[in-house]
């Protein structure tokens, strides 16, 4: 086995890469302009492959993409009929699982699990809709927090940290109660600024910052016009365009 | 020999017609549409009863009350084709937010406690007349009723969605499904 960091060979898609040995199958793709849809994952920050939206087959096998690095003679595939299958029913699953309204929310046209069942063109969901009792917590005088559409991602619990890397956010309860919960000796801290991040950083509209909504037109929502994962693609085309 | 036209039915369950003023934004397309189709039971020409059996139904709004599972069962019988359309015959929309408070809560938020009828209802009543269709436990899409063949997400469904819709049933043709006609608001 090769060892962290020298250079490796793997082929993604029937095409070779050459890559760094240790880095995330993930990066690696999104360096060579290729789009695995993701949902739990973020840049820099540990992954912890929760979500299942990046899952690509290394040598047959199933894996995902954002914990998996890559090693010498790897063979991927990212985008075969039976995986963009998975990853459909995947998203079909999320939506059943919560309450998610999009005609009422203000993450509308900006939400990354929208924008991805826009992007697989899901008309509907194969599975039946579950409507689960879930609450609304609006006590924080910044954020309001909606268990309904919470896809537990963890991407606010792992990004949101003061200055001594104590998450503003953690779970509370057990399995199917389980919840997102602001922690209560970090309340005091938390300012507008990092309220925003958090917002920021989920990808559906459970968290959401009091006092502002709907700021941008329709027409000129992230996802209003583009499939999301196109700023990855589209610099492929551009690169290829300049040889 | 002139070719039959398609016939078509429309009804509004628990949904807003938000939905059916869609169908009107295809704008100028509407004449092209009318050499195509004749509607048949529909809020847009006031038939009450289906005079014949349709080739599609098209239903927008989602299942709340008996009344809704008689007129969707009845749509059923008498349409080749039902489409669901908009996000409430889809998945309950608006009308599913009920779906996690028991019934008697919603009544009598309704009719007893909302800032808009306190003291209005002095005697407190509850509607209670047997002619009005009883609620649902809960409010269902309609797929979960009865089978449904096609689905137009959207909030309403874009007047685009719908006219390509109907057009590739009616022609025989495959949709057309480009990213900016598929949204869920």
């Amino acid at each position: 086995m090769s060892t962290n960091g020298s250079v490796i060979r793997i082929i993604i898609d029937g095409k070779e890469y050459l890559s760094r040995s240790g880095v995330y199958l993930i990066d690696v793709a999104r360096e060579n302009r290729i789009f695995i849809p993701t949902l739990c994952n973020i840049s820099g920050v540990k992954p912890r492959g929760a979500c299942r939206m990046c899952t690509v087959s290394v040598n047959g096998r199933y894996m995902t993409a954002c914990t998996t690095p890559v090693s010498e003679g790897m063979e991927i595939k990212t985008n075969t009929p039976d995986l963009h299958d998975l990853r459909k029913a995947i998203l079909e699953i999320m939506f059943v699982e919560g309450n998610h309204i999009c005609p009422v929310c203000e993450k509308s046209g900006n939400c990354d699990l929208q924008a991805l069942a826009y992007r697989f063109q899901i008309l509907v969901p194969r599975f039946p809709y579950s409507f689960p009792k879930r609450t609304i917590d609006a006590e924080n005088p910044l954020l309001v927090k909606d268990h309904n559409r919470c896809i537990l991602c963890k991407r606010c619990i792992r990004t949101i940290k003061d200055e001594q890397g104590r998450s503003f956010f953690a779970f509370r309860k057990r399995g199917h109660k389980l919840e997102i919960s602001i922690a209560h000796h970090l309340k005091d801290h938390l300012n507008k600024e990092i309220a925003q991040r958090a917002v920021d950083v989920c990808p559906t509209g459970a968290l959401l910052k009091k006092e502002s909504g709907y700021n941008i037109p329709i027409s000129e929502r992230k996802y209003e016009r583009t499939p999301i994962g196109s700023e990855i693609e589209s610099l492929k085309q551009s690169v290829i365009g300049d040889q | 020999m002139e070719r039959k036209k398609t016939i078509v039915a429309t009804a509004s369950l628990a949904g807003c017609f938000g939905c059916h003023m869609s169908l009107l934004d295809i704008d100028e397309r509407i004449l092209s549409l009318i050499d195509l189709v004749d509607f048949n039971k529909s809020p847009i020409n006031d038939i009450k009863n289906f005079t014949e059996y349709c080739d599609i139904g098209i239903i927008e709004g989602s299942c709340c009350n008996s009344e809704n599972v008689h007129a969707l069962k009845e749509f059923r019988k008498n349409c080749r084709i039902l489409i669901s359309l908009g996000e409430c015959a889809i998945m309950g929309g608006v009308p599913a937010m009920r779906n996690g408070i028991p019934i008697r809560e919603c009544i009598e938020e309704a009719y007893m406690n909302s800032p808009s009828v306190k003291g209005h209802n002095p005697e407190m009543i509850l509607p209670n007349d047997p002619e009005l269709p009883m609620l649902l436990d809960r409010v269902y899409p309609c797929h979960e009723i009865v089978k449904i063949d096609y689905f137009l997400p959207g909030c309403p469904p874009r007047a685009d969605l719908i006219y390509s819709a109907l057009e590739a049933l009616i022609t025989g043709n495959e949709m057309k499904l480009p990213y900016e006609i598929v949204k869920y608001d």
